[in-house]
Order: C-alpha cells, then sequence, then structure tokens
C-alpha cells in the first residue's frame, strides 16, 4: 500500500515549513514507513487517513512529532572517523599551536540526533588533549532525540555502532538492558533544542563546529544561509567540519577547504576573515 | 582478506560468516578455539577471527590467550563475538588481547564498524 499523492505532499510542505528539509519526490516510502508507527499508535488505519485527520487541526504537537519521525536520522559513535582522526591529529594541534595558553575549547554539534555525536567528541577531546575544558553545545531540531541524548543512555545496538571497545569499558557503565555514559563525559555536553533556519545558538564564538550530515538536505539558498549563520559564530581561526560527502564549494565562498588527508575540514578564507 | 569465524552454533557462524562475505571476505569455520587453533597450527593464514565466547572444548577467552602467545599470530585481528555482555567480560577480553568486542545481538553494520576502527575495512562515507 502506498500514500496518496495528496498526503505526500502535505507532509512534504510541513516539513519543509517546520525544518527546511526537503522531501522530495520518490521519497513517500519514507514518509510511509515512518509515519506508519505514528498512525497506529494513534488508532488510525493507515497513514492517509492519520495525516487527513492531522489536516483539520491547527498546528499542534502531533504535528511536530511528524517533523521529528522524518528528520531524525540513525547516527553512530565516531562516525565517518576520518573527522575524529581531523581533530585529534589536526584541528586541536592547530588551535594549541596557534594559541599556545588556550586552556579551553568550545565546540557547536550540530543536527546531533541522539548524542553519539558530541559525546564522541567530548571522548576524543578527553582522551587526546587532557589539559583541555571542553564545552560542547549539542543541538537538534527534534525534542525526542534530545531527551534521548540527555539521557545518556544507550541500547546494545546502538553501544555496537561504531564505539571502540576500550571506550566503552572507559567511559561507560552497564544499567539494565543499556549502556550509561560516564559523569565525566556527560557532564561536558549541554542538549538544546535548536533549528538551523534561526540563529545560531548564544552564549559566544565556537571554536569548533561539527556540522554533519544535516545541509545534504536542504536546497542551495537555504545551505547559504545556515553557512552564513554558522560563520558568524564561529571565531577566528576555528573550523568548520561537514559530512564526508559535504562541501562548501560554490555555496558560501567564504570558507576555504583545509589541505589534510582525510576530514571535510574548513576555515574561514584569511581572505574573507581579514 | 581471511576471516575464520569460531562459534559452536552452525546458525551463529553461518550468519557471521554471510555478513563478513558480504564485506568482501573469504571465511572459514571452526566449532570450538581448539578447532581453530589446529586450523591455525595447520598453516592456514587469516587476518581475522571472530570469536564466541562461550564454547566446549576450548572457550573463546581461552583462544584469544593462545593465539597471543605465539608470536607467529601476532598480526591476527581477535574481534569477540559474544553475548558475554558485562562490563568487566570486556576488560578481561581486551586485555587478554581481544582487539575488539561486538555484543549479541548486533546487526551487520555494527560488525562493519568495527573492522572499519580496526582498519579491515575502509570508512564509511556517510550519508
Amino acid at each position: 500500500m502506498t500514500i496518496s499523492a495528496d498526503t505526500f505532499t502535505f507532509v512534504a510542505e510541513l516539513v519543509r515549513r517546520c525544518s527546511a528539509i526537503q522531501l522530495p519526490a520518490g521519497k513517500e516510502y519514507l514518509v510511509e514507513t515512518r509515519l506508519g508507527a505514528l498512525a497506529r499508535q494513534a488508532d488510525f488505519v493507515g497513514v492517509d487517513e492519520y495525516v487527513g485527520a492531522l489536516r483539520l487541526l491547527q498546528h499542534c504537537a502531533e504535528h511536530d512529532r511528524v517533523v521529528d519521525a522524518l528528520t531524525t536520522n540513525e547516527t553512530s559513535w565516531f562516525r565517518d572517523f576520518k573527522s575524529f582522526q581531523a581533530l585529534i591529529g589536526h584541528v586541536v594541534p592547530t588551535l594549541l599551536r596557534d594559541d599556545p595558553a588556550l586552556t579551553s575549547i568550545r565546540v557547536w554539534s550540530a543536527a546531533c540526533s541522539t548524542g553519539q555525536e558530541p559525546y564522541s567528541i567530548s571522548m576524543a577531546l578527553l582522551e587526546s588533549a587532557p589539559g583541555l575544558a571542553v564545552e560542547i553545545i549539542a543541538t537538534d531540531i527534534s525534542q525526542e532525540v534530545l531527551r534521548r541524548g540527555r539521557s545518556g543512555r544507550y541500547s546494545l545496538i546502538e553501544i555496537n555502532r561504531g564505539l571502540p571497545a576500550a571506550m566503552l569499558v572507559r567511559h561507560f557503565v552497564r544499567a539494565g538492558a543499556e549502556w550509561e555514559l560516564s559523569d565525566q563525559i556527560r557532564s561536558t555536553v549541554t542538549f538544546s533544542q535548536h533549528n538551523l533556519l534561526d540563529q545560531p545558538p548564544a552564549g559566544g564564538a565556537f571554536d569548533i563546529i561539527f556540522l554533519r550530515n544535516a545541509l545534504i538536505y536542504f536546497d542551495l539558498q537555504t545551505r547559504r544561509e545556515v553557512l552564513c549563520r554558522v560563520r558568524s559564530v564561529l571565531r577566528p581561526g576555528g573550523f568548520l567540519l561537514l559530512g564526508a560527502t559535504e562541501s562548501t564549494l560554490g555555496i558560501d565562498d567564504a570558507w576555504e577547504r583545509v589541505p589534510i588527508g582525510g576530514g571535510s575540514v574548513y576555515r574561514i578564507s584569511t581572505a574573507d576573515a581579514a | 582478506m581471511r576471516a575464520l569465524v569460531i562459534d559452536d552454533s552452525r546458525t551463529m557462524r553461518r550468519i557471521v560468516a554471510d555478513i563478513l562475505s558480504g564485506l568482501g571476505f573469504d571465511t572459514s569455520q571452526a566449532s570450538n578455539g581448539r578447532e581453530a587453533l589446529d586450523l591455525l597450527d595447520a598453516g592456514d593464514a587469516f587476518d581475522l577471527a571472530c570469536i564466541d565466547w562461550n564454547m566446549p572444548v576450548m572457550d573463546g577467552l581461552e583462544f584469544v590467550v593462545a593465539v597471543r602467545a605465539r608470536r607467529e599470530w601476532r598480526d591476527l585481528t581477535l574481534i569477540m563475538v559474544t553475548t558475554e555482555g558485562e562490563r568487566g567480560q570486556v576488560v578481561r577480553a581486551l586485555a587478554a588481547g581481544a582487539h575488539e568486542y561486538v555484543m549479541k545481538p548486533f546487526t551487520p553494520d555494527a560488525l562493519a564498524s568495527k573492522l572499519a576502527l580496526l582498519g579491515l575495512l575502509p570508512f564509511e562515507e556517510s550519508p
């Protein structure tokens, strides 16, 4: 069974309006799969009937659940490991070389999903630069994934995905059927809701911004606007890390790629910063 | 790349071997640690061993210790793939010389992610 064209159009427009994420034709299966569970929970016989009811309502929490369901993506520990190799092998050493008196690092993990990215950053920094104080602001549009991230608890299936066993034993304890992160790691990460279409989080400039696998869901103009806002909160000399398949090329010329072996790493170009 | 799957459950051996085959490995199987050691002693060379913990004759931890005691097998990468899920057991396995630890039940991408960490697969490029 497939969803109707009207259902898909309504859902795609709702998601675009709330998150700027594009759901192009061909993603009907995604809508059907992810909203199927919500429809069943709400006692509707199918996705068309569920969405049909939503269309009659003012925007409410149920609409937010739909946006959540379609904008939440699977993640894993140390996803795109080259980013973390770049973080440890180049980004942090460069920040320390540029400012030998550096004692703390402020990181924004944007579109952080269920927390594996900011916690991976925290573990990597703790082990590679133990003398630095670390503050990570982890944001996502979805309250549900933020709630899970704040809990610091992960299932066996989640733990198995990309987390080195040595880090598991150093930073986690068993908590029933789940594994719970140590307070030392959890205390470095603050989760808050944020839509990438809005102004960046307040509280000062960031030394490092992780914005991985988020731009790909936006149209060109939105990518440009997001990168411009990101620039406004990246301190001079700071680093932006994008997803492995992402680039600023042809979107925002104020960035220059850092020529290191792996990782999609960018800085504000010196010409632009001057 | 050649992988040795060591598990007393024929079904689990087939599942793990199928995943590894899909990732490009040539696989062999053994139903306990002793059988696996016999294969290694006979001169079969492997890059990777995926090892269950609880097996008759010789268990997975004993196998890891035995492999680590032999210099000629120092390049063999050892991953425990087991239902044993207590933190202390992960510590014991790593201390004995296992490189990684996957807890059952697991998804194929979990095993692939561990192999990537160990340099036996290229890192995935997401999405």
